[in-house]
């Protein structure tokens, strides 16, 4: 392996080293920043997005785009928390949370693949369809439960344990998970086939239509699983929560590498990609910057990452 | 006796009012090389959709190897083994050689790749080809066109096809590629694979084929050995006429030099580059692909940026300029990639010659429709487009009438440098005739050429000069007449003749 491709494989590491180092800078703020418990405050703060991130992985990989997820999140939410309310048992709200976002995933993708249509157009609509839905469900109020195992994915009993709490090790396996999925299964590759070409997918006999529905559900499933994660936080069923999350999560799988043209990306690079977003958050919060000026750095990020992306790709074209 | 490895007999199909084929017949053997000839428009690509399982004919039957053939869909036409490899190259770039040549037939177990397995087979189905050094971890959009069209052959062989069906193969090939290709077709062929082969180059044709078929109008009209037949037979055939000159006659009566680089250098494709055209003159630029000589007239033309070197355009230094200047100085560039670049398949034939000048179909920035049409239609009558009208959209034309609309843009506008790129790649003979037709008019009118070809025949039928492109710099131009097509292809490749 040479210099150039080991560059290309820890691009994404190498910013986010760069961004720690860059908050690291300044000694007052450097005595908190880089300790153990704000470490574990950042991971905490990213298992959502990391988790939407790996279903968008998936669906920018084969050349696809969900501009619904924040909408998935919050409807999944809504039904988790109306299913705790009915008194279910947690392992059958955690299942039917999880297969409310496949669900909704099935949908986009039976009218992406099944209709032919643009994903960008599809998940534009179905954004305000799931939003609607979900605030039509919770009578348009937050829906409150009394408590739940749930609540306590989010956080440690002791805030100031070295333990992560669960929802850090869910998304752990999951992107685990993932990257195995992605690289070591026949629809991993064909995920990998249809972004780089799909016409070529389909002249060698991929089912393309099967596949892509398969991913887009898939892809909720996450979606569903990141929503049991919001709920979890916020103990309780918010639908008006996660707007505009989706750009979070999609900005996070581009920094991590992938092209929105398809074809190429790691679930390795999306997650940096939403740890690199986490730490800026994070990093602007403890220097105490106000909260428009961590919108306009993340903005510059995301374009710097996309730019440098090319500029590496050019190089080695 | 043994049937025929694939036997047509009266396929027809329709599309809607038009008969695509109307009365098909052939008989190809096994183990042999069959050219499908004609032009374009003649039921090519509609007979090798039906035989690649794309498209249903109306009526007619196949036989494969005496059994009844009627596949249902391409999957089914792969495993009865007729496997087809398309014009356009269609690998998925950002996967390796391996997974580009097991795609949709992975070896698994339960939904897990093998990989070693499919690397394993990958490897073998290279092997069999010769190409065994071929890096298989490498992805497929880093090898050359010519390693990327071995690895799709590669592709339809791990099938063990009994028919591969090759689509004008060598269009995106040079001359050395072209020889490795060949050389791979006779080895299948020896193996007892039938190749049915589809191409403009009549001469390739030659070379390679031992029988073929000419389609015209959706009917076979002739088939034979092509020992025994002559290329104008074959072009007669084709054309339902005597083409006596494919080539106009020419007296060059080359004027004063009005473009002229020096030293041109850009990008690591061109290295130095010096040439002059006069009015009146068709100065052709012949070398392999990769070459440089498309760099070269982009470089004319202010599409790469100059690393060194001067460009004058009737003395005056444009060195560098854009293509915006370019077009106002009297310069018209001819893409060689009309899909791509050339030409705005979306858009009208109207919009697509009139680009360059919209404004002059303007009022106050209101484009004046009824006048932007008319300026279409004299273009479409001067070159003889089939088109509907002037609004039809350039994607509905065939290759032949896309590459008249975009040649009708320079004559709009009007230029009076042309550069031309590969300007009869991929149309039919009918076509090429027209537009050698009309770049020889072109000249006699007294405008300047350049003309971009791999296609010796029609350097030496139409150029007054021929320069050589190798590696990035051009090594020699000479008259036509100093040139043979033998010291021409040794000064392109390197060697001594």
């Amino acid at each position: 392996m040479n210099l150039k491709s080991l560059l290309t494989r820890l691009g994404p590491f190498l910013g986010l080293l760069l961004v720690i180092a860059l908050f690291s800078l300044s000694p007052e703020v450097r005595g908190y920043f880089l300790t153990y418990a704000n470490f574990k405050i950042i991971l905490t703060q990213t298992v959502i997005v990391a988790i939407g991130a790996l279903g968008m992985t998936l669906i920018i990989v084969s050349g696809g785009i969900d501009l619904s997820v924040g909408s998935s999140i919050a409807f999944t939410s809504v039904v988790g928390a109306l299913l705790i309310q009915l008194g279910w048992p947690t392992a059958a709200v955690v299942l039917a949370v999880v297969a409310a976002g496949a669900g909704i995933g099935l949908l986009n993708g039976v009218a992406i693949a099944g209709l032919r249509m643009m994903p960008f157009i599809i998940t534009l609509g179905m954004l305000g369809v799931v939003r609607g839905a979900a605030k039509w469900l919770a009578a348009n109020e937050t829906v409150n439960y009394d408590t739940s195992v749930i609540n306590r994915w989010m956080t440690t009993p002791d805030p100031f344990s070295r333990a992560l709490p669960a929802g850090a090790w869910v998304a752990l396996v999951a992107a685990a998970g993932t990257a195995v999925l992605l690289r070591q299964t026949v629809f991993g590759r064909h995920v990998f086939a249809l972004g780089s070409n799909e016409a070529t997918a389909r002249l060698c006999g991929v089912a393309t239509v099967r596949t892509k529905i398969l991913i887009y559900a898939a892809a909720g499933a996450f979606f569903g699983l990141a929503g049991l994660m919001q709920l979890s936080r916020l103990r309780q069923g918010d639908p008006t929560v996660a707007v505009g999350l989706e750009l979070d999560i999609i900005a996070a799988v581009i920094i991590g590498g992938a092209s929105l043209s398809g074809g190429v990306g790691t679930v390795l690079g999306s997650m940096i990609g939403a740890l690199i977003m986490a730490v800026l958050r994070n990093g602007s919060q403890q220097m105490g910057w106000p909260t428009y000026f961590q919108e306009i750095i993340i903005g510059v990020v995301i374009i710097a990452a996309v730019f440098l992306d090319r500029l590496r790709q050019a190089r080695s074209a | 006796m043994t049937p025929p490895r694939l036997r047509l007999s009266g396929l027809r199909r329709a599309f809607g009012a038009t008969q695509a084929l109307r009365d098909v017949s052939l008989e190809i053997a096994a183990g042999e090389v069959h050219a499908v000839v004609g032009e374009n428009g003649a039921g090519k690509s509609t007979l090798m959709n039906i035989l690649s399982g794309a498209l249903r004919p109306d009526g007619g039957a196949i036989a494969l190897d005496g059994a009844a053939y009627a596949p249902r869909d391409t999957l089914e036409a792969r495993r009865r083994g007729i496997a087809m490899i398309h014009q356009e190259l269609s690998l998925a770039p950002h996967l390796s050689a391996w997974e580009n040549i097991m795609l949709g037939a992975e070896p698994q177990r339960g939904g897990w790749l093998r990989r070693r397995e499919a690397q394993a087979r990958a490897r073998a189905a290279l092997d069999r080809l010769g190409h065994g050094h071929l890096e298989l971890a490498r992805p497929a959009g880093r090898f050359s066109m010519a390693e990327q069209q071995i690895i799709e052959i590669a592709r339809a062989l791990r099938t063990e096809p009994r028919v591969l069906i090759m689509d004008e193969p060598t269009s995106s090939l040079a001359q050395a590629d072209t020889e490795r290709l060949f050389a791979v077709i006779r080895q299948l062929r020896d193996r007892g694979v039938s190749v049915i082969y589809i191409s403009h180059f009549l001469e390739e044709v030659q070379r390679v084929a031992d029988r073929y078929t000419v389609l015209k109008d959706g009917q076979s009209v002739g088939s034979g050995r092509l020992a025994e037949t002559s290329l104008p037979q074959l072009v007669r055939l084709m054309v339902g006429r005597d083409v006596t000159e494919l080539y106009p006659a020419r007296v060059p009566r080359p004027g004063r030099p009005v473009l002229a680089a020096a030293g041109l250098q850009a990008g690591p494709r061109l290295t130095g580059a010096d040439l002059t055209v006069a009015e009146g003159e068709i100065v052709g630029v012949a070398g392999l692909v990769g070459a440089g000589r498309t760099e070269l007239v982009r470089a004319l033309f202010g599409l790469e940026r100059c690393a060194g070197g001067v460009v004058t355009l009737a003395g005056r230094v444009v060195t560098g300029q854009s293509p915006r200047a370019s077009w106002r100085d009297g310069l018209g560039f001819l893409s060689e990639n009309r899909k791509e670049e050339g030409l705005m398949l979306s858009l009208s034939v109207a919009e697509n010659t009139a680009l360059p000048k919209l404004g002059h179909f303007g009022r106050l920035g209101w484009i004046q429709r009824g006048r932007l049409a008319a300026a279409a239609q004299t273009g479409m009558d001067r070159l003889g487009i089939k088109a509907r009208d002037p609004a039809q959209r350039v994607g509905e034309l065939s290759g032949g009438n896309q590459q008249k609309v975009a040649l009708a843009r320079l004559l709009e506008y009007p230029a009076r440098i042309f550069l031309l790129d590969e300007p009869t790649r991929g149309i039919d003979v009918g076509s090429k005739a027209q537009i050698y037709e009309l770049v020889a008019g072109l000249a006699r009118e007294g405008r300047a050429v350049v003309l971009v070809s791999s296609y010796l025949p029609e350097l030496f039928g139409l150029c007054d000069r021929i320069a050589v492109m190798r590696r990035g710099a051009l090594v020699d131009c000479r008259a036509r007449g100093e040139w043979t097509e033998a010291s021409l292809l040794a000064a392109a490749v390197g060697t001594t003749a």
